[in-house]
């Protein structure tokens, strides 16, 4: 039998079921292999010397914090059941949390300064669905601060590196959850998408990932950003790993987000199967201009071939208003997230400034010393578009333009079943090298961004590695609650290639 | 509107009024809403605003702002919108509140009362759900403030009135009536030292006919007295600096009781821009119709009806039926006395009179009245039948007031106290002339002055009369017969 | 228009913000910069347009659910007040609140 490592999610789970191989072994094994590649910079103090866990040089920034202890009395749990055969459907299987998940056993720090040591009395409601089918988890892995980012550089415990060039960006916000993905650290993880921050990280590091339906998967404990976009979603090797844990994931939760959708469990894997004959994929004239490298359209284009070679039909469409989804989004969601983060004020937890006179100094310097740069900026203009005589030329007029793009894909769907094309306009970039140029990130976030105001699915699966030998994703889109289309889409896809096999040498 | 002016000035006011909501858990939590927990023993994750945490909207609460709507003649918006009012304040543990802004669940309606003998209306704009916020405790902290979180979260309804009202008397009796309405249908409990019902008075003087003033609110009015007496201060102080050629500037203000004076707060320097906008936390409040009819139909009979009912069944004057519905308990009393003793005018007036009198001296309401509703029925028959005066009366009820007819039927009962005290009223002339003739033949001189035309001896013998007879002489037989033997001398 | 350094400090202090005078001039560059690519919006005719705040209600109604009145939080302040960063007594202090 290959490394636990190498295996599916899939294969994983049915050799703890066969008892081939014990829940412990497996979370020792990764936890293993996770501090291999961890250095711990504590978030709030960084004169303290880093915590090396394993070679500084194998360092990749993806985990954040570890409970050793609680980890493997879970794992330990798993094995009790297997042995009585009450084990549930993923029981023993490892998993990692994005640090934007609150948990109990471990610190949640949302990659802030400002949550510095952070312990949630309770879970999220995510974490506790996926321990409830038997996952044991091993750990919090690094994000954007407050999931605010597409490169995972503008976290308070520094940068995570891509598996396939450590000098190159790993994607975000969910940076931290693809890298470990794909250097084995664990066999899956969540991640969480407002514009594009489980797709695009997925794409950069070669990994599946899939955002459900606005509304599909609870958001409570998942640190808000932009109440009216965030979704949480699977990342793993595989689309049919991702079906797996997004069957785990969704089902509502009535009592505790009221904008989750009332809708029962649903099994996601139900039509891995189904053959993908005749089914009529749209290609947006608009994911194909001329600011698409040519790296990642040669790749969509033989992905898109090969989609037809297993008989999909490819039919133009058109999605006008995708330009316009940059400002749009840029506006909403900082809105939403500026009057999300003021509970962050140093009165009830997490940072508290050191001196102050007054209230107001109180709340000044927490928050100036708390957030970090692209936060501030962040809340700075939410706080613009919503002030007063601004409201309704800013976020009013985008929230209707919201609806405006919304409509161009229902208009879209009349003539197909799904939707697909890039990730991003290019592939993962060097560390530092957009920081000179802060709007180059927003701009990069265009082919994420429509799906996510119009709340629909979208996936991103790997499709292929660029000339820079770096991985380059495909996105499929498909119309609300149509997830179990998606992942059937990608798994056909991955079965007929093996571009999702594809690992990084340090994986190895 | 009234023209009861003020140094010729015209006062007006207007009301925004916080009622918490009489519900077990909070607005968007399952933390309870019981008054009085140690600090922050009732605050959960989601009131202290921990992070990941999110609202989930109680129906109560909705309810309640539905059975209002009702109380009031208001609109109750099909859909309605929570949005944020965002600002920084130690007891906003969001850093914002959720309230309704553009569109409130209640829309309209208005609130009837009497002031004095005049029958007021006041018109109001709006009653929206809201959340309440925590507490800043000063005392036992140096330079520092305790924040108790257990009040954030309790359900308000906000009610705001247009600014009909031209007297602080009129105010207070505005502020009266809207506590009796919420009260009387049950969504607030109405007790003003725990802030259960908070009003806020928007004050603004002119000359007659000319546009609204400068408006100063005055905050956190927490009982009637207070009110009228904050309303009074203020509104001399603004006559005084209009007098003294200074401006009104719009601000907030505070009444200290012990002052008894207001006093403008420091304005915070970024002071409100709220930068509202519709919670994407909370989809629209959709209330369908079927679930305001079924409200309407479950709900109690509403003070103004019953009283419309009263006037109509019983034939009373409006004035009593208001008075008569200030509570339940009254209400309730007054109609089962009017039933038995069918005598609704005489129930009206002994209840509103003697029967308030004797139940505020003992600081009691109806409900713990010692006298039976149907003891006084019984009571007001023999009235009505001339067997009792209404001085005898009176006696009777004295005697009756706290105790028990042990086991006799109320009319018996009365019978009985009437033989004991001998306060038949004599309604058989013949033992009526005896006395009056024995009076007369005992005053001769003062006869011939009534004859002389002088009509103060007349009263003077009716007196004697009824002194005479122990006061069971009916007063009008008396006066019929010494009239008419006068007339024979 | 672009903004001012005034208007970037009254935004700053009602989001509760310092900004010193390099920092200002960063997020007024970057401020700015941005608002040229937002001003696109304004041309757009959303006049027959409805805003959409929760993505479902492109294709059905979406409603508040509403919770029956039941209270099943118990007292968990010890938990709750793990991370706080100043209590007594049970109370989150702050500097003296000025109330007038």
């Amino acid at each position: 039998m290959s490394e636990l490592h190498e295996l599916s999610l899939k294969a994983l789970a049915k050799a703890l079921q066969s008892k081939a191989v014990s829940a412990r072994e497996t979370s020792e094994h990764f936890l293993k292999r996770a501090k291999a590649h961890t250095t711990l910079k504590p978030a709030a103090n960084p004169f303290q010397a880093p915590q090396h866990l394993g070679d500084p040089s194998h360092s990749s920034g993806a985990f954040v914090s570890f409970n050793e202890a609680f980890t493997l009395e879970l794992a330990d749990q798993s094995d009790l059941r297997i042995a009585q055969g009450t084990a549930r459907r993923l029981e023993g299987v490892p998993i990692a949390h994005k640090d934007i998940f609150v948990t109990q056993h471990f610190p949640t720090t949302a990659g802030s300064k400002m949550l510095d040591g952070y312990c949630s009395p309770f879970d999220a409601t995510v974490v506790t669905q996926l321990q409830d089918e038997g996952m044991v988890n091993l750990g919090k892995l690094n994000c954007d601060e407050f999931a605010m980012g597409s490169a995972n550089e503008n976290s308070a415990w520094g940068p995570v590196k891509n598996p396939w060039d450590n000098t190159r960006v790993a994607g975000g916000s969910s940076g931290g959850s693809a890298a470990a993905v794909a250097l084995g650290l664990c066999p899956a993880a969540t991640g969480t998408d407002t514009g594009g921050s489980i797709r695009q990280p997925a794409s950069f590091c070669g990994i599946t990932g899939i955002k459900p339906t606005y509304g599909r998967a609870s958001r409570y404990g998942m640190i808000a950003y932009a109440s009216s976009l965030d979704q949480a979603g699977p990342m793993a090797k595989t689309a049919e790993d991702c079906a797996l844990l997004l069957s785990a994931m969704c089902g509502g939760d009535p009592d505790r987000d009221s904008t989750s959708l009332d809708l029962p469990k649903e099994d996601f894997s139900r039509d891995l199967h189904e053959p993908i004959k005749g089914l009529r994929i749209g290609i947006p004239k608009e994911f194909f201009s001329d600011g698409l490298h040519a790296e990642v359209r040669q790749s969509i284009e033989l992905a898109l071939k090969e989609l037809e070679a297993l008989g999909a039909k490819l039919v133009p469409i058109e999605l006008p208003k995708t330009e316009l989804s940059i400002p749009v989004y840029y506006i909403l969601a900082p809105a939403e997230a500026s009057s999300n983060l003021s509970r962050f004020d140093g009165v009830k937890f997490g940072y508290r400034t050191k001196e102050y006179k007054d209230l107001d100094e109180l709340y000044r310097k927490t928050r100036t010393e708390g957030f970090g740069e692209e936060v501030k900026k962040r809340i700075m203009i939410g706080t613009y578009v919503l002030s007063h005589g601004y409201y309704d030329a800013y976020y009013l007029q985008a929230q209707k333009i919201r609806r405006m793009i919304s409509n161009d894909f229902q208009e879209a769907f009349k003539n197909c079943d799904l939707i697909a094309g890039p990730v991003t306009p290019q592939v993962a970039w060097k560390i530092g090298e957009q920081n000179t140029d802060p709007l180059a990130n927003y701009l990069a976030d265009i082919f994420t961004l429509p799906a996510s105001l119009a709340g629909l699915p979208a996936m991103s699966m790997p499709c292929g590695l660029g000339a820079s030998n770096m991985p380059v994703g495909l996105q499929l889109i498909g119309n609300y609650l149509g997830e179990s289309r998606l992942l059937n889409v990608a798994h056909q896809f991955q079965m007929a290639t093996d571009w999702h096999q594809k690992v990084p040498g340090a994986s190895k | 509107m009234s023209a009861n002016l003020i140094h010729g000035y015209e006062v007006v006011i207007g009301f925004e009024t916080h009622t918490q909501l009489t519900t077990r858990s909070k607005i968007f939590s399952r933390a309870a809403t019981a008054f009085g927990a140690e600090p922050n023993t009732q605050a959960c994750a989601v009131d202290l605003a921990l992070p990941g945490t999110l609202p989930v909207m109680n129906r109560q609460a909705v309810e309640r702002a539905i059975q209002f709507g009702l109380a009031v003649g208001g609109h109750v918006s099909p859909l309605s919108i929570f949005a944020r009012k965002n600002y920084f304040y130690p007891d906003l543990p969001k850093g914002y509140q959720i309230s309704q802004f553009e569109i409130p669940v209640v829309q309209g309606g208005e609130v009837e009362f009497f002031l004095g003998q005049e029958k007021k209306t006041v018109r109001l704009v709006r009653a929206h759900l809201e959340e309440d916020a925590g507490k800043s405790l000063h005392e036992d902290f140096v330079d520092q403030s305790g924040i108790d979180l257990n009040r954030a979260g309790t359900p308000l309804l906000e009610i705001v009135t247009e600014p009909d009202m031209r007297s602080s008397a009129e105010a207070v009796a505005y502020a009266k009536e809207l506590h009796k309405i919420v009260t009387w249908i049950g969504i607030c409990d109405g007790n003003m030292q725990e802030g259960s019902f908070r009003c806020d008075a928007n004050v603004s003087i002119r000359r007659p006919g000319e546009a609204l003033g400068t408006r100063r609110e005055i905050k956190n009015l927490n009982s009637f007295k207070f009110m009228q007496q904050a309303i009074d201060f203020e509104i001399l102080w603004q006559i005084e600096q209009l007098e003294e050629g200074h401006k009104i500037i719009q601000s907030t203000v505070l009444f200290n009781p012990d002052t008894g004076e207001t006093k403008a707060m420091r304005t915070k320097e970024d002071s409100a821009d709220y930068r509202y906008f519709p919670d994407p936390d909370l989809p629209p409040l959709v209330v369908a119709s079927a679930w305001v009819d079924d409200v309407r139909a479950h709900m109690a009979e509403l003070p103004r009806a019953m009283a419309a009912r009263f006037v109509k069944d019983y034939g009373i004057p409006e004035y009593d039926a208001i008075t008569l519905t200030q509570t339940q308990a009254m209400a309730h009393y007054f109609e089962s006395v009017a039933k038995a003793s069918s005598q609704p005018k005489m129930a009206s007036n002994w209840i509103m009179g003697e029967l308030s009198r004797k139940l505020n001296a003992a600081h009691l309401g109806f409900e713990a009245c010692p006298l039976s509703a149907l003891t006084l029925a019984a009571m007001l028959s023999r009235i009505a039948d001339a067997t009792l005066s209404n001085n005898a009366a009176k006696v009777v009820l004295e005697a009756v007031w706290d105790l028990s007819p042990d086991g006799l039927e109320p009319l018996a009962w009365i019978d009985r106290v009437i033989d004991q005290k001998g306060l038949k009223q004599i309604n058989d002339t013949k033992a009526l002339e005896v006395i009056i003739d024995g009076v007369l033949s005992a005053n001769a001189d003062q006869v011939e002055q009534i004859k002389a035309g002088k009509d103060k001896a007349f009263n003077a013998l009716i007196g004697q009369v009824m002194k005479a007879s122990q006061g069971k002489a009916n007063p009008k037989d008396v006066n019929d017969l010494l009239r008419a033997k006068i007339a024979a001398l | 228009m672009p903004l001012t350094s005034q208007e970037i400090q009254k935004i700053a202090s009602l989001a509760k913000l310092d900004l010193n005078p390099s920092q200002e001039e960063r997020m007024l560059g970057q401020i700015n910069a941005f608002f040229e690519i937002v001003e696109q919006i304004k041309s757009v005719d959303t006049s027959s347009v409805a805003p959409l705040s929760h993505p479902l209600a492109t294709i059905q109604e979406v409603s508040l659910r509403l919770r029956e009145d039941r209270v099943s939080e118990s007292n968990q302040r010890e938990l709750n007040q793990k991370s706080a960063p100043e209590v007594q007594k049970g109370l989150f202090l702050v500097p003296k609140v000025i109330e007038s």
